[in-house]
């Protein structure tokens, strides 16, 4: 008999207009790892609150069992106390604090009202162990890595005696060391007799360290699947988050590149505060009209930098430098000059710098373009709601109207808003920085089957992307930036995994040089 | 072709009608539109309903006297300034930030126009011009180093509240100047000139649960006015009917459309009439109701005011969408500053004196009205209409305690906790829609 820690039986939960979910099962067995997958706005995410009492007991339908026993959470405390810790797609630190004051935030070592702080330290060194975090547990948390972050939140649910741990998308914003050292610690976890619930898009990390897979879909179980010992392959999981075979990750597509269409030369550009370090070094890359060029690089290359300093100034303070656009040199020193310029740039963090989540999807989407919906200041109302209505429709956000709050949308849905509102800007030249992070195989391709579109209309597309297959199955043409610099660029049928990946962390080679 | 063009042509292309469907969740009744709309504006349709609910509370507590068209017009009078304030504050906190040198701002502007007046007898109209344009000048030297200097707003603006206090009781070295000519009292005590003397049925007030009327002159000008108020409302309703139609939007139910207009309509007619009955519309009012009609127009319709809403919502994302963010900040603690001297001159126009003690607590009035009427404390969320309904709200609860004989004390206990009461169902309301 199966020993089950976890047991949700028809779990149903509805928002005004959406059923979130519909009689959803979900059986996790114990010590196993549990990855919960499917697409965007599917109700993975929502199912794990409903676990974890964000969404009290009364708020949804169906039954929780807990080591087979009823469980009616109607806050994050019980939940908490019966074993049960989720980390949430954004993590919940607090910045100012130290590292040991985050991991027992709320759960303070001491006693009678007063902190013991050789005990704080003492045993936030013992848990930062077993995670494998070496820091000196008295720097400030905003100091570390995102990666490092993430262990500093598995070290506080260690904290809290856990037994069943749920991460939600826990590598979304890894590079490949630390989510490689995340799943590992999983795997040690798991060893210990702690099971764990891992949201994830990534398949590659789902086929490597699930023990089990359940699949949701539209707000349903569609199955759980034995995943042991690599017994099911990404293809067989995509079938069951689709509904049907995907055959190629990518769309097809026939190039057709034209004319030169921009230029950034010599770019120059220093860090916004801290005086003299130079953030990107004389960078220069071209767009063709048609062409979709890629610019790889690992965290801290320079990339996202470049974009934002490009794109009217955003970051940093500029040195030096050239734009040209069809061949006139360009004055871009704000994002206004550049957003008329037709340069678009879609962020790689959508919460923070890309969208109003207070504000509804027409009114994020018309945002960086209303001159396309106002006469003489003065905002068509009615036309603003047709016009993101059809932008909806097309790039098939998931939701009955314009009229949600973005705020509510799931993760893959909010970055089909923000590109929405950059293809409203009818850019020439659209930025994308990251533009699938977080997002499940079937967006992904309606996403890139856009990106070709774009060009197919002779506009140029730069994307960043730290996913490697990404960069290489997009585009026709990628660049590698390594400390600031451009080290070198690759057409297609050179770009090799190897190949970029060389260039990537080669920081010798002078900028602009073409590798052999 | 554009891409947008492309994308609505498509293969599988969805014909607009089946566009505006899906935006309407298909044709709903009547009941369904209904209840969608109030779930929707939970906290506008609640502050009305909280009105309205004073507003009947403190007529029956003082028997009817609440709603005599002397008291509705002075309930007016007593709040104009407050509610001038209340709508620059309401843009202030939508766009992410606060400001509580007002009050200086509006004792500063009084003291000078008192001075310009009263000493040197500048002609009012231009004292009211050269006030407004002083105050926003005193908005624009806060604006710059809110806006370009980054220093929190609560700074920029505490130590304008010391500053132009202090500049205020110097110029005044601690005296009242006054009084004013009458040509500028009237702005705060004035009414509108009225046609002619038509006689009619007055309205007298409510007691005992029945309403009283006499025969007396009725002010025809206000009557007129309120005609034509009726009248745009109908008109303007319609076109934004017809404009929904064309672009092929649901337009909800006839029925409801119209029993809407029927109720504007007669609410407007109303207070037009019991004002009339009185002296008519008081010249705060009509400065009250323009300023409302533009500021509403701005915020919701104009691209001024959805940039205002972006800053306060995400500055950063607002940032990288083009808003021009330092401008929009700067541009908005202008206006708070030009609103600020209005206020100011309309109650020194009032006790028909500049005194250095004026203004105060008027920043805490106005931000417990916008809180009251629906602002957000972190920004991007509020509407004009919601601040007045606010202002009203706390305006209303003063006036009919005083009327009704609570102690001064009394009255700020109550106030305090209404201002929370009206905060945290905003919150509990947030946190229902939520699960
Ligand atoms: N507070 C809310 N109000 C309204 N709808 C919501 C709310 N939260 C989630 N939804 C909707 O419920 C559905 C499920 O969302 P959920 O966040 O669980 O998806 P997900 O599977 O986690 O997606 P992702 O992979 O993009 O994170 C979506 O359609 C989403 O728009
Ligand atoms: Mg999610």
């Amino acid at each position: 008999m199966d020993d089950h820690i976890l047991d949700m039986r028809a779990i149903g939960k509805e928002f005004p207009g959406v059923k979130a979910l519909d009689h959803v099962d979900l059986r996790v067995r114990r010590g196993e790892i549990h990855a919960l997958i499917g697409e965007n706005g599917a109700g993975k995410s929502t199912l794990m609150k409903v676990l974890s009492g964000v969404y009290p007991h009364g708020s949804y339908t169906g039954e929780i069992v807990v080591d087979g026993r009823p469980a009616a959470f109607k806050d994050i405390r019980q939940s908490e106390a019966a074993g049960i810790v989720i980390i949430h797609q954004e993590l919940a630190l607090v910045p100012q604090l130290s590292i040991a004051e985050n991991i027992f935030l709320g759960n303070e070592r001491g006693g009678r009202g007063l902190v013991d702080w050789r005990e704080t330290n003492r045993q936030a060194m013992r848990l930062m162990a077993a995670v494998g975090l070496v820091e000196d547990p008295e720097a400030p948390v905003s100091g570390i890595g995102v990666g490092k972050q993430q262990l500093v939140e598995i070290a506080k649910a260690l904290s809290k005696e856990v037994r069943l741990l749920i991460l939600d998308e826990p590598t979304a914003a890894l590079n490949e060391a630390d989510s490689a050292g995340l799943l590992a610690l999983l795997r040690a976890l798991r060893d210990q007799g702690i099971t764990s619930i891992l949201i994830s898009h990534k398949l590659n990390e789902v086929t490597a360290v699930a023990d089990r897979i359940t699949i949701l879909r539209d707000g349903r179980t569609i199955e759980t699947l034995d995943a042991g010992s690599g017994a099911v392959d990404e293809d067989r999981i995509i079938k069951g988050m689709v509904g049907r075979d995907l055959d190629h990750r990518f769309p097809p597509r026939e190039p057709e590149i034209g004319e030169l269409l921009f230029e950034v030369e010599g770019w120059t550009v220093d860090h916004p505060t801290v005086a003299g370090r130079r953030v990107v070094k004389d960078a220069s890359v071209t767009v063709r009209r048609g062409e979709i060029v890629g610019i790889a690089g690992l965290m801290g290359a320079g990339r996202t930098e470049l974009a934002m300093s490009v794109f009217g100034r955003s970051y940093g303070s500029y040195v030096g430098g050239e734009v040209r656009m069809n061949g006139r040199a360009l004055r871009l020193r704000t994002v206004s000059e550049a957003i008329d310029a037709g340069i678009a740039y879609v962020t790689e963090d959508r919460k923070q710098f890309g969208l109003l989540l207070d504000e509804d999807i027409r009114r994020n989407t018309t945002l960086a373009a209303l001159r396309r919906v106002s006469k003489r200041g003065v905002i068509d109302l009615d036309r603003e709601v047709v016009e993101s209505e059809r932008l909806r429709e097309r790039l098939r956000v998931k939701t009955p109207t314009v009229f949600q709050k973005t705020g509510n949308l799931s993760g893959g849905n909010q970055q089909k808003v923000v590109l929405g509102k950059w293809i409203f800007t009818e850019p020439e030249l659209l930025i994308l920085d990251e533009p699938t992070r977080g997002i499940d195989v079937g967006a992904k391709y309606e996403i890139y089957g856009i990106v070709h579109q774009l060009a197919a209309e002779g506009r140029g597309v730069l994307v960043i992307s730290s996913e490697l297959p990404e960069l290489l199955g997009l585009c026709d043409r990628v660049y590698a930036m390594n400390q600031g610099r451009v080290t070198g660029e690759l057409p297609r049928r050179e770009a090799t995994q190897e190949a970029v990946m060389r260039l990537m962390t080669d920081s010798a080679t002078p900028a602009g040089t073409v590798a052999p | 072709m554009t891409l947008l063009d492309k994308l609505s042509k498509g293969d599988d292309d969805t014909p607009p009608e089946q566009i505006t469907e899906k935006v309407a969740d298909a044709r709903t009744g009547v009941a369904e539109t209904l209840r969608k709309t109030l779930r929707s504006n939970v906290r506008q349709y609640g502050m009305i309903v909280a009105l309205v609910l004073i507003t009947v509370l403190f007529a029956v507590l003082s028997s009817g006297k609440l709603l005599t068209p002397l008291n509705v017009t002075q309930v007016i009078q007593q709040n104009g300034y407050i509610l001038v304030l209340a709508i620059g504050m309401m843009l202030v906190i939508i766009n992410g930030h606060i400001d509580l040198s007002v009050g200086s701002v509006a004792a500063l502007v009084g003291a000078i126009a008192g001075i310009l007046i009263v000493d040197w007898h500048w002609d009012w109209r231009l004292v009211l011009v050269a006030g407004i344009a002083l105050g926003a000048l005193i908005g624009a030297w806060q604006g710059y180093w809110i806006a370009y200097v980054k220093i929190p707003a609560f700074i920029v603006t505490l130590a304008g509240m010391l500053l132009f206090r202090g500049l205020a009781q110097l110029l005044l070295e601690g005296q009242s100047i006054g009084p004013f000519p009458d040509a500028f009292r009237d702005i705060a005590a004035g009414f509108l000139p009225d046609l002619g003397n038509v006689q009619g049925v007055q309205f007298v007030g409510i007691s005992d649960f029945t309403v009283q009327l006499k025969v007396g002159p009725l002010h025809t000008l206000t009557l007129v006015l309120g005609v034509a108020a009726v009248a745009l409302l109908v008109w303007t309703e319609l076109r934004a009917r017809q404009g929904r139609r064309s672009y092929g939007l649901p337009a909800g139910p006839r029925s409801l459309f119209v029993a809407k207009l029927v109720a504007l309509g007669l609410v407007v007619m109303l207070f037009g009439y019991v004002l009339a009955s009185y002296q008519g519309v008081p010249v705060v009012g009509l400065i009250l109701i323009a300023l409302i009609a533009a500021y509403s127009f701005m915020m919701n319709r104009s691209v001024a005011g959805r940039r205002i809403y972006a800053v306060g919502g995400n500055e950063k994302a607002a940032l990288l969408s083009g808003v021009k963010t330092k401008k929009n900040t700067f541009w908005v603690f202008v206006n708070m500053g030009a609103l600020a001297a209005l206020a100011g001159m309309i109650f020194a126009a009032r006790l028909s004196a500049a005194t250095p003690k004026a203004g105060v607590n008027f920043e805490l009035d106005a931000i417990a009205a916008a809180f009251v009427g629906g602002a957000s404390a972190s920004g991007g969320i509020g509407t004009v209409v919601g601040a007045i309904v606010g202002a009203l709200v706390m305006g209303v609860m003063n006036n009919g305690m005083s009327m009704i004989g609570v102690e001064s004390d009394w009255q700020q206990i109550i106030k305090g906790l209404v201002l929370l009461a009206a905060v945290a169902f905003d919150v509990y309301n947030k946190r229902k829609a939520k699960n």
